[in-house]
């Protein structure tokens, strides 16, 4: 059978550039077991921030298999050598997404808002300080300032301004990130959300929470507490009417 | 990079208020062959700006789209052919994106267009 996932032996690297790691399994683990849903969501345009070597949107062309030919797929990363082992690692798995070495999506927001209907971001989320944030070469890999939120916090306000009326998020957090304040953040905005999929490892407590534009949940009060609903039985986190 | 990419893509510098689109300096084209696919294509004509692919891909040495273009010519298979060779299988390898109001120059190497700002221009 065909591999669904980009394979680590045909991975480009550079001493600049951050490796595949658990966090960018992660993504792509939680990508994967939504598959059914992204193919039947038929996206046109596909965006991933933070592209790094290329694993994960590498990964979701290759998981959207056929239906990926009727898609465009683009990738940013602010660090140029790691545009440039995205070019190679998609090279070597013959797959083919635009690259665009920039902030987050500066130069794109004008003409992709309300056009992006998947979006996926594994972002520097490491709390460092702040000074560390946005340095040339590996640290701004992970450097996330003060919570790991510095980078997050200006991407979710691009990425509402970019995703379409269907459009869905993925983002990797930390629970460092506060994921329960990004939601409600998010919610503010129009948005439910749902933990796709939690995992700890050594180190770190990784959630991947998909976002999208719900009109029900902007209108319903906010809720007093941040604990997770508890009656759904584990993943219920701020969902709005319609569940993904 | 693509045409469609290209389309997609204005100048970012603080102050600048028309921004696109870009203007194309040719250094290398190279063409790709891609899979065609009409619903890809119906989809993004809605997004295009026309006028503006239609320079991109004169510049590029390709001069088969019509000037002007209409919904109904989506029914024409010639016409998906020509929009789907000047969006997609064109691309710019090695140049440079002008912005249109200020002359900056955003180099393109390896068919990747570099728009990080400089300190002064965020
Ligand atoms: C944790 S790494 C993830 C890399 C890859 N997506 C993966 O999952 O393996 C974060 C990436 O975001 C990039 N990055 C950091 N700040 C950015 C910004 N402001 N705009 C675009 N990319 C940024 C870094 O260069 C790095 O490649």
């Amino acid at each position: 059978m065909l591999s669904r996932t980009a394979q680590i032996r045909l991975m480009s690297s550079h001493p600049e550039v951050y490796d595949p790691c658990d966090d960018s399994f992660a993504l792509v683990d939680a990508l994967l077991a939504d598959r059914a849903n992204l193919v039947e969501h038929h996206p046109s345009i596909c965006m991933e921030v933070g592209c790094g070597s290329g694993y994960v949107i590498t990964s979701l062309v290759l998981m959207l298999g056929e239906d990926s030919t009727g898609c465009h797929f683009i990738a940013t990363d602010i660090n140029p050598h790691a545009v440039g082992v995205t070019r190679k690692t998609m090279e070597a798995h013959g797959c083919h997404a635009e690259l665009v070495t920039t902030d987050i999506a500066s130069g794109l927001e004008m003409r992709l808002a309300g056009s992006v209907d998947v979006m996926v971001v594994n972002p520097p989320y490491v709390p460092t300080p702040e000074y560390e944030v946005g340095q040339f070469g590996i640290a701004s890999a992970w450097a996330g300032g003060e919570n790991g939120r510095s980078v997050i916090d200006k991407i979710l306000p691009v990425a509402d301004k970019l995703l379409s009326d269907k459009g869905w998020l993925y983002l990797v957090t930390l629970t460092a990130n506060n994921p329960s304040e990004i939601c409600l953040q998010m919610r503010k905005k129009g948005y439910a959300s749902r933990i796709v999929l939690q995992r700890s490892t050594e180190e770190e407590s990784l959630h991947i929470i998909k976002f999208w534009r719900d009109l029900d949940t902007q209108l319903e009060p906010p809720i007093p507490t941040i604990t997770p609903n508890g009656s759904s039985g584990g993943n219920g986190f701020l969902g709005g009417g319609r569940n993904y | 990079m693509r045409l469609l990419t290209h389309n997609m893509l204005s100048s970012n510098i603080k102050g600048v208020t028309n921004g696109f689109p870009l203007l194309i300096e040719v250094e290398k084209v190279v063409e790709k062959q891609v899979d065609f696919n009409e619903d890809f294509l119906r989809n993004m004509f809605a997004k295009i700006e026309w006028k503006a692919l239609v320079e991109a891909s004169r510049t590029m040495g390709y001069t088969e789209l019509p000037e002007n273009s209409e919904s109904s010519m989506l029914n024409s298979d010639e016409f998906l052919r020509k929009f789907h060779h000047a969006l997609l299988e064109l691309h710019l390898e090695e140049g440079a994106l002008v912005c249109p109001e200020t002359g900056r120059k955003f180099p393109v190497n390896k068919g990747i267009p570099n728009m990080l700002l400089h300190e002064d221009e965020v």
